[in-house]
Order: C-alpha cells, then sequence, then structure tokens
C-alpha cells in the first residue's frame, strides 16, 4: 500500500494551480488506478492544501470517484427515462439475473464446468443517460459504447473486453 | 491502384459508434485491401437519422447518397456496389438529404452535421464556418448584444431566458476578468443535440465562444463537459488544437488582435452540475452545490467575476443569427420561441433523432408525423418533453405546438427539446415514482425539501402501488409537491413535482391500485 503514496501523489501534482483543478486531478488517480484509494484523501488533502474534510466532501459528492476498486470489467446501464421506454429495465433485470448466476457459481465453491470466465464477475453500476437515447437502451461496457443493448450484445462486449486484457 | 480513392463517409457519432460504425469502417478497408481498390473514409458528425446508423456515404455526380444501417459483414458487396455503380443493396436509401425526415428540416445549427471532417478547418470555412464571427468582427461590442437580443434568442438550456439581455449583463459589468462558461453537461434524458454538435460540427461552438467574447469583452472560456462523453471530449480537443492552429484561438483572433482562450474541462458525474450555478462551484473544483441567487452568475460568476453561462445550443445559434441577421432570425419560429431548436426523438420511437426546426411544430407532428410513432408495441401511450423534470403528456394533448409559452401554460416546457416516447407498456405511477427516486438521488442536498422529501415520495409511491389507502397516499403526495415547489431553491426540487403531478393528472388510470382495478372489474 504504501508504495502506491508516491505515484497518488505524482498523479495529483500537475493539476495544482489548474482551474478547478482538484476535480481534474482525483480524475487522473480515479482514472489510472480504477478508484481512490483512501489514502488519497490525506494526499490530496497536503497536495492542495485543503482540510481533508474538504477534500472527503468533493469526493463523496461525485458519482464518477470510486472508493473501492472495481470488481470486474465495467458495465454502465443507463436506467434513465429513454432507456426504460425502450425496455431498459427488461435488460438491467437480465443482466442482474445472469451476472448473479455466474458468480455463485464461480465463487460459491465446487461447481463444476466452462463457466466464461469474461462473465464472471462484472462491476454493473447505473448511468443515468449516455447521450445515445434515440437508440435506446444505452450500455458503456468497459470503454465500449452500446446502441440497442440488451444482454446479447453486452456479453458480445464483455467477451471482447475479456480477449483484450488476456 | 493509381486512380483516385473512392471516397466514403462514416460518422464518427457516439450512436453510430454504438451501433457499429467503427467495425464499419474497419470492414471496409479490409474489403477494399482484399480487392486491391483505394478507398478513403471520411469520419463525419451524424445526419441525425439514428436508425440508420451506420449510415455509410458516398458521392454520386455531386450528391451524397446514403446506405444504413450497414452491417460490417456486408462491406465487401457494398464496396463493389459503389465501385461498379450497380447499387441493388436493400439499404440503399438513395440521396441522404431527400429523405423526408432529413428534407423536412430547417437545419440552421445542424447544417455542417453529417457533412464535413468535423476537425477540418478547411472544410468549416468552405462550408461557411467563422462568417458569423467575420461579421461580428466589424462590429462594436454593444452591436452584437443588441443583434443577439433582436433576434430573440432564449437559452436553449432549459429555462428559456433571453439571451441578448444576459449578454448586455455580462458586457456592462465592469471588471479585468469575465468568463464565457459553456454547460455542456446535458443531463437530461432523452437529449443529445449538445453531444452531436460537438463531435459532428465543434468549431460552430468555439466560433459562438469567441462571438460571446468579443460582444462581452470576455477573454476566458471553459467549456463544462460531462464525463460521460468521451468522444465528444476527444473531438473538442482535436478542434481547439486546430483552431490554436489557425489562430482562430489565442493572442490574435483572427488577426483581429482580440485575444480569447478556450479550456475543456470534464465533469465527474453529477446531473445537478447542469445547474449553473452548481456547475460553477463544480468548475472551481468544489462540490457541486446550487449558489443562492442573487448574485446571479452574470454579475458573480465564476471566482466571483461576471460569466455568460449558456448551454451549447444557445452558443452554436449564435453564429447564424449574425450572418443571416436579427429579423432574418427572428421571422423563423413563432411569437417569442424565435429560431430554430434541434429536437431529439428519443424512447421507443420508430425513427428516433436530431430534427432541427423552427419553434411551432406541433408534437404530433414531431412523435408520429416525423417519429413515426413507436417502434415496439401497438402505439404511443405518453410523451415526456424536456427532460427528468419534464411533464407527462398523452396524445390527446399533441396539437401543442413547441413554443415556450404555449407548453408553460399547458403545465409542461420545451426545456432542451428531448422527447422521450413511452408505447402502451409504460406504467405511469413507475415513471411518477422514478421521478422522486432520480430527485433523491441528484439532489445537491442544500434543501430539506429536495434532499428528503424526494426520499419520502418514493416511500408514499410505493404504498400507493401496494394500494395502501390511495386516498391518504393521493394527499401525501400533493402536500410534498407544494412543499418542493415552495421550499427548493432550484428546479431540481422545485420541477420534480412536475413529472409526479402531470402523470397523476393526465394517466389516473395508473395511480389506481391493482386491487381497486380488480374490484372494478368484478
Ligand atoms: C437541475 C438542473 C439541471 C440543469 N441541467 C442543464 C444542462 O444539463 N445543460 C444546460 O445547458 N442547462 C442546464 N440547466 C439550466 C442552467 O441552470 C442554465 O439555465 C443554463 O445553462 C443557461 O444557459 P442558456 O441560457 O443558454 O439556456 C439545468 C438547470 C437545473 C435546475
Ligand atoms: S432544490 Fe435540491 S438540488 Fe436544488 S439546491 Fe435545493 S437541494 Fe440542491
Ligand atoms: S436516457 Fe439512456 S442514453 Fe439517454
Amino acid at each position: 500500500m504504501e508504495s502506491a503514496n508516491p505515484s497518488i501523489k505524482d498523479l495529483l501534482a500537475p493539476y495544482v494551480g489548474a482551474t478547478g483543478g482538484l476535480l481534474s486531478s482525483l480524475r487522473a488517480v480515479n482514472d489510472a488506478l480504477g478508484h481512490l484509494p483512501p489514502e488519497t484523501e490525506e494526499i490530496a488533502a497536503e497536495v492542495f492544501n485543503l482540510s481533508r474534510a474538504e477534500i472527503k466532501g468533493v469526493i463523496s459528492f461525485y458519482a464518477d470517484f470510486r472508493r473501492t476498486p472495481p470488481t470486474g470489467p465495467t458495465v454502465r446501464l443507463c436506467v434513465a427515462e429513454a432507456c426504460q421506454a425502450a425496455g431498459g429495465r427488461q435488460v438491467e433485470r437480465e443482466l442482474k439475473a445472469a451476472y448473479s448466476e455466474a458468480d455463485i457459481s464461480a465463487f460459491g465453491g465446487g461447481t463444476s464446468g466452462d463457466v466464461d470466465q469474461a462473465a464472471c464477475a462484472i462491476d454493473y453500476r447505473p448511468v443515468y443517460c449516455l447521450g445515445l437515447c434515440s437508440v435506446a437502451p444505452a450500455a458503456l461496457v468497459g470503454d465500449r459504447l452500446v446502441g440497442r443493448a440488451n444482454l446479447e450484445r453486452i456479453k458480445t462486449c464483455l467477451a471482447a473486453a475479456g480477449e483484450k486484457t488476456r | 491502384m493509381s486512380q483516385q480513392p473512392v471516397r466514403f463517409f462514416l460518422p464518427c457519432d457516439s450512436a453510430a459508434i454504438s451501433l457499429g460504425a467503427d467495425e464499419v469502417a474497419q470492414a471496409m478497408t479490409t474489403a477494399a485491401a482484399a480487392d486491391g481498390v483505394r478507398v478513403e473514409i471520411v469520419r463525419t458528425g451524424s445526419r441525425g437519422m439514428h436508425w440508420l446508423e451506420p449510415l455509410l456515404e458516398f458521392e454520386c455526380e455531386g450528391v451524397r447518397h446514403g446506405i444504413g444501417p450497414v452491417n460490417p459483414d456486408d462491406a465487401a458487396s457494398i464496396l463493389r456496389a459503389v465501385v461498379s455503380g450497380k447499387l441493388d443493396l436493400p439499404n440503399a436509401i438513395g440521396p441522404v438529404e431527400e429523405v423526408p425526415f432529413f428534407a423536412r428540416q430547417q437545419r440552421l445549427i445542424f447544417s455542417r452535421c453529417g457533412v464535413i471532417d468535423p476537425v477540418s478547418h478547411h472544410q468549416y470555412v468552405d462550408h461557411g464556418g467563422y462568417e458569423g464571427l467575420a461579421c461580428a468582427l466589424t462590429k462594436t461590442p454593444q452591436e452584437i448584444c443588441d443583434i443577439v437580443l433582436n433576434s430573440g434568442l432564449r437559452g436553449r438550456g432549459g429555462a428559456g431566458f433571453p439571451a441578448g439581455i444576459k449578454w448586455k449583463t455580462v458586457a456592462d459589468a465592469v471588471d479585468d476578468q469575465k468568463y464565457i462558461v459553456v454547460n455542456a453537461d446535458e443531463g437530461d434524458s432523452g437529449t443529445f443535440a449538445d453531444r452531436m454538435i460537438m463531435e459532428g460540427d465543434p468549431f460552430l461552438l468555439l466560433e459562438g465562444m469567441i462571438i460571446a467574447g468579443l460582444a462581452t469583452g470576455a477573454t476566458t472560456g471553459f467549456i463544462y463537459l460531462r464525463s460521460e462523453y468521451p468522444i465528444a471530449a476527444e473531438i473538442l480537443s482535436r478542434a481547439i488544437a486546430t483552431a490554436y492552429d489557425h489562430g482562430m484561438l489565442g493572442a490574435d483572433v483572427k488577426g483581429s488582435g482580440k485575444r480569447f482562450d478556450v479550456e475543456v474541462f470534464i465533469g465527474a458525474g453529477a446531473y445537478i452540475c447542469g445547474e449553473e450555478t452548481s456547475l460553477l462551484n463544480s468548475l472551481e473544483g468544489k462540490r457541486g452545490e446550487v449558489r443562492a441567487k442573487p448574485p446571479i452568475p452574470a454579475l458573480e460568476g465564476l471566482f466571483g467575476k461576471p460569466t455568460l453561462v449558456h448551454n451549447v445550443i444557445s452558443l452554436c445559434s449564435v453564429p447564424g443569427i449574425l450572418q443571416m441577421g436579427a429579423a432574418a432570425y427572428r421571422n423563423v419560429g413563432v411569437g417569442k420561441s424565435t429560431g430554430t431548436m434541434p429536437f431529439q426523438l428519443a424512447g421507443n420511437v420508430k425513427y428516433g433523432g436530431l430534427f432541427e426546426a423552427g419553434f411551432g411544430v406541433t408534437l404530433g407532428e414531431l412523435v408520429n408525423d416525423i417519429g413515426g410513432g413507436v417502434r415496439v408495441g401497438s402505439g404511443v401511450r405518453a410523451v415526456q418533453i424536456g427532460g427528468p423534470l419534464g411533464a407527462y403528456l398523452p396524445p390527446k394533448l399533441f396539437d401543442l405546438p413547441m413554443d415556450y409559452e404555449k407548453m408553460l401554460a399547458a403545465g409542461a416546457g420545451v426545456g432542451h427539446g428531448g422527447i422521450v416516447v413511452f408505447g402502451d407498456d409504460v406504467d405511469l405511477l413507475e415513471q411518477a415514482r422514478y421521478a422522486f427516486e432520480f430527485c433523491a438521488e441528484e439532489s445537491c442536498g442544500k434543501c430539506t425539501p429536495c434532499r428528503i422529501g424526494a426520499v419520502r415520495g418514493v416511500e408514499v409511491m410505493d404504498r400507493w402501488r401496494a394500494g395502501d389507502d390511495p386516498a391518504a397516499q393521493r394527499e401525501l403526495i400533493e402536500d410534498l409537491c407544494e412543499v418542493m415547489v415552495d421550499g427548493s431553491l432550484c428546479a431540481m426540487g422545485g420541477m420534480t413535482p412536475i413529472p409526479v403531478q402531470s402523470a397523476i393528472k393526465h394517466f389516473p388510470e395508473d395511480f389506481v391500485p391493482p386491487a381497486a382495478k380488480r374490484d372494478a372489474a368484478e
């Protein structure tokens, strides 16, 4: 854990003095490490010469800042109105059903078989609008935008993302 | 291999990419290599006919023809058809601009979107770009403000406030530093016009910002862009760099001796940051809490300096206004709703996309004639216009024109021009519940009626659904809405009652609990 400290500091430092620098710097850490490790608060407080409470306040305000590392490839499904109108709620239900099952078989121990590794655990987070409302429902799988999303298309993207990281 | 390459046009717009445009580009390149044909694929913005995406275009005797939606597997046959001139493809749509959805529009803002390479300075100039700026450079700041005021342009971000009044306020403020801040937070569900223009014609936004700078005396501009738009972020950054390279930004804008600088700032996932004062706090690197007004941002905005905050589309309307003149612009639209609006058709709609038209077009024309009604199901049951804080309306009100005043009188609003279409499967009680849920999720937390009231609203809706004394729940909702309207600092809390109450008013049948429905059926 200690060894992560200098890199967080290095990630934050270039933004000191920039307009809205604190926000941009936290984004840089979040992007680089996948989340904001707990020590980010203290380091940012020092780098930006602000109180820890102020840093905490900023971090907790924004949905993009994560306190814990992603549990797998990220799937963000839009849950806003245009996507609801186009069947997004159904896709969400299917996604949750499919992946909680996979989780159990992968981590519940003892289940045999060829569980698709890429499908074992996803990091699911809803999002409110991706600006793809005319081709709803919309999703973001890793960094891949998916219009007219359904479970099949999301699975295909996850498999492709799995290929890339392997 | 020495002849002219066959040139194709393919959008790099997010909607097109989400449906496989990048794969189509890849497949076309592969097919061309296999056939030994030289091709050039120009990535453009989108035409806004999203049911046709990915829409591949090519030129035929100076006219752009289209094929769409294209499946990457068909690349080889498409290439052969285009090269041989035998276009017997099932998804060939002929001349793109003759598609009725396109032909019926009046494109003042989106005229270049889908036509040119969005980051080509020369193509922008060749297609009339920077003419508005050239005109502005011959005028005094006062004259530019007058033109904007006389055009009748109103803010396209939602509130519809007259732009010219804001411009004059900032222009008249005396300070050593003023700012132009572009609101590109576009958080409303059902809207994507800002995204499309930033991805398809970003120089237009820069041109609008520069003109606003000249008129108000601001020398620095920020574009506050939501983080959900990574493709727009990339295209904007490239456009800004190109504009600097060509002397359109920087110390000597277009050789005028005037300075204007632009920076992009990426948000961090908060709907409330679309509210202008929350946005300014966020841009200062703080929590996006809403500020009490007064002071208004035009006098005390970013870092306490006079700041002109405008929606993307408001600023993108400006170059055209300078080019055509205030009177000509005012002739488009109806009454006090002048000019054009990019209406966005979303949700369960057959022909989804962006339709730019003068104000005055009716809801029914947009949803049924242009949008083609629902994509799935037997018919349109409801629309929500103007985003998550907008009203749910039934088809019997489809004669309503898109007009700020007339919409307001009907208890609705034009907002940012988004229209979300719902089919017969919609449950308006669920939608009303969601309005509260969204408010609870996205409230900045400053006012109790918004922060706590929204959570209460969800609970009451759940009891209503369960059939637990519906009359009492109805009364609770009415009271709650009243408290939210009266006790909220901004429209987040203040307008959440609009979707809720419009749903109850226009769709009472959805608020009859299942038990009562059963009794009635017996
Ligand atoms: C909760 C809330 C969210 C808003 N979101 C946006 C938005 O995403 N984009 C926008 O341009 N305006 C948004 N607005 C309106 C802005 O506060 C402001 O009126 C607008 O940026 C002014 O620009 P305009 O005059 O060009 O419309 C929002 C307002 C509220 C209350
Ligand atoms: S109404 Fe809600 S979002 Fe607006 S200032 Fe109050 S708490 Fe914040
Ligand atoms: S509402 Fe889902 S992408 Fe806009």
